[in-house]
């Protein structure tokens, strides 16, 4: 499948958080405002397409050799759970700026259940080393996009008259679904169209 | 082969698990980045409200800006003095503490039945946006739009309203973070002193005989506080009183003297409602 065709599936068809349902904490949890709906977005993107490229590592050069596949998930968040640490120190000497603006985020990431997924689904697709890279991207742009999507309807709720007992995450969930009703429209069938 | 797969898998998880453990000691040692203690024990001072009326996103945030960037240390206004000289010693400098605590109030008493309005509102419950259709529903433009704004930012629910429906704020309660008056489309939420008893519960510097036509309770510019309790601080200014705190005088005279009985107590029992009470009575007309 062409790289196009990565971003398009992973953005719009197989979105994680309206298609998959994966990564669903943070959807509700951290967007109640825009401001750090599209820092958590961000934070998400990095560290998935890091994810995803060093699982591919792991997974072709350890586990394959050694006939031991069935420690994908361990070994997974093992090296998930690592990395994020090792790249919350990194940008924390490297980029102060970028450390505030991703805060508490970062650490947060750590068990979300979004990054473990694009792992085990990049591996699972059989993708090269790039291809997991711009799988891990794409799904990180997916995250992004209905993070913001989702902040920017819930800013909008908070001012609008809602019914008492559906103030605040009744309603959000509601409005959530009704999104994800609407991106059932990406489906692979269209995705065939586009790209042939 | 069994019995080595299972050795691979014990062997790699401990490896990996081992190298990743050692990598990031290494890593935490040689990416560490020192942090000045002054910071911790400034945040220990500050009053953790994360109110934001510094200017910084939070208390830890201004900790950072006093240590790092030499920022004054008074901008913490919940703190007040005592904050402030507690900054001070931590930071070896000498502060001056200014006067006394302030307070946020609606200087408007203005509601259904004593203020007249325009036309019904049934759009968002909120002031800013009621402020954008003819700056407000109410024929005075001066008054509390009564949409609550001002309740929805207040970071220690200050902020209610009271038996009459219009907004109050504790004053008991108020921090002095000025969240309110920076939301307020109007500008009728001003500061008091704590120490206030009296306050001017209008905004309006129209002429009197037009205040008198849209609100009962409005200043109509008469002077009569001026005339009744002229040691008091009482000033008429564009057909509006105002009281100079600094001035100490007995302004019981002017308050009973006042025909629109527009100048009031400062202190009221408040009962806690984020609705307004006559909700029922406004959606009628």
């Amino acid at each position: 499948m062409s790289y196009v065709g990565i971003l398009i599936m992973f953005v719009f068809v197989n979105n994680f958080i309206l298609t998959q349902f994966l990564g669903l904490c943070p959807f509700i949890g951290v967007s109640k405002n825009v401001e750090s709906a599209v820092g958590m977005g961000f934070a998400v993107t990095f560290v998935m397409s890091i994810a995803s490229l060093t699982t591919w590592a792991i997974h072709n050069l350890v586990l394959i050799p050694l006939g031991i596949t069935f420690l994908q998930t361990i070994t997974f968040i093992l090296v998930i759970a690592a990395l994020v640490q090792f790249v919350e120190m990194i940008i924390q000497k490297l980029s102060p700026p970028l450390y505030k603006a991703l805060g508490i985020y970062l650490p947060l990431i750590t068990t979300n259940c979004a990054v473990l997924g694009i792992a085990l689904i990049a591996v699972r697709s059989e993708y090269n080393a790039l291809e997991s890279f711009v799988a891990g991207f794409s799904a990180g742009i997916g995250f992004l996009l209905v993070m913001l999507l989702m902040s920017t309807l819930r800013e909008k709720l908070d001012i609008e008259w809602v019914p008492k007992p559906l103030k605040g995450v009744p309603i959000a969930f509601i409005t959530g679904g009704l999104m994800a009703l609407a991106f059932m429209a990406f489906d692979k069938a269209l995705l065939k169209n586009l790209l042939g | 082969m069994g019995m080595i797969k299972v050795l691979y898998a014990f062997l790699s998880v401990a490896v990996l698990g081992g190298l990743l453990g050692v990598g990031l000691a290494i890593a935490s040692k040689l990416l560490a980045v020192k942090k000045d203690k002054r910071i911790s024990q400034v945040t220990d001072v500050l009053p953790q409200l994360n109110c934001g009326a510094c200017g910084y996103a939070g208390c830890s945030g201004y900790a950072e800006a006093i240590v790092l960037e030499e920022e004054t240390l008074t901008l913490c206004t919940p703190g007040g003095g005592p904050v402030a000289k507690g900054l001070a010693e931590i930071m070896g400098v000498e502060v001056e503490v200014s006067d006394e605590k302030k307070v946020a109030q609606v200087h408007c008493r203005g509601g259904r039945g004593t203020a007249s309005y325009l036309f019904p509102y049934n759009g968002i419950q909120d002031c800013n946006a009621l402020y954008l259709s003819y700056e407000g529903d109410k024929v005075c433009k001066f008054g509390c739009l009564g949409k609550g704004s001002c309740i929805s930012v207040c970071p220690v629910d200050a902020i209610g309203y009271d038996r009459d429906g219009l907004v109050w704020v504790d004053k008991e309660k108020c921090i002095s973070c000025g969240k309110c008056i920076d939301v307020c489309p109007t500008g009728v939420m001003k500061w008091i002193p704590y120490s206030a008893e009296y306050f001017v519960a209008c905004s309006s510097t129209d002429k009197g005989a037009l205040v008198r036509k849209y609100c009962t309770v409005g200043c109509i510019g008469c002077k009569m506080c001026e005339k009744k309790a002229p040691e008091a601080g009482f000033a008429v200014e564009n057909f509006l009183a105002s009281i100079d705190y600094s001035i100490t005088g007995d302004r019981k005279p002017a308050v009973e003297a006042c025909p629109p009985k527009c100048i009031i107590e400062t202190v009221k029992s408040v009962i806690k409602e984020k609705e307004p009470v006559s909700q029922l009575e406004d959606a009628k007309d």
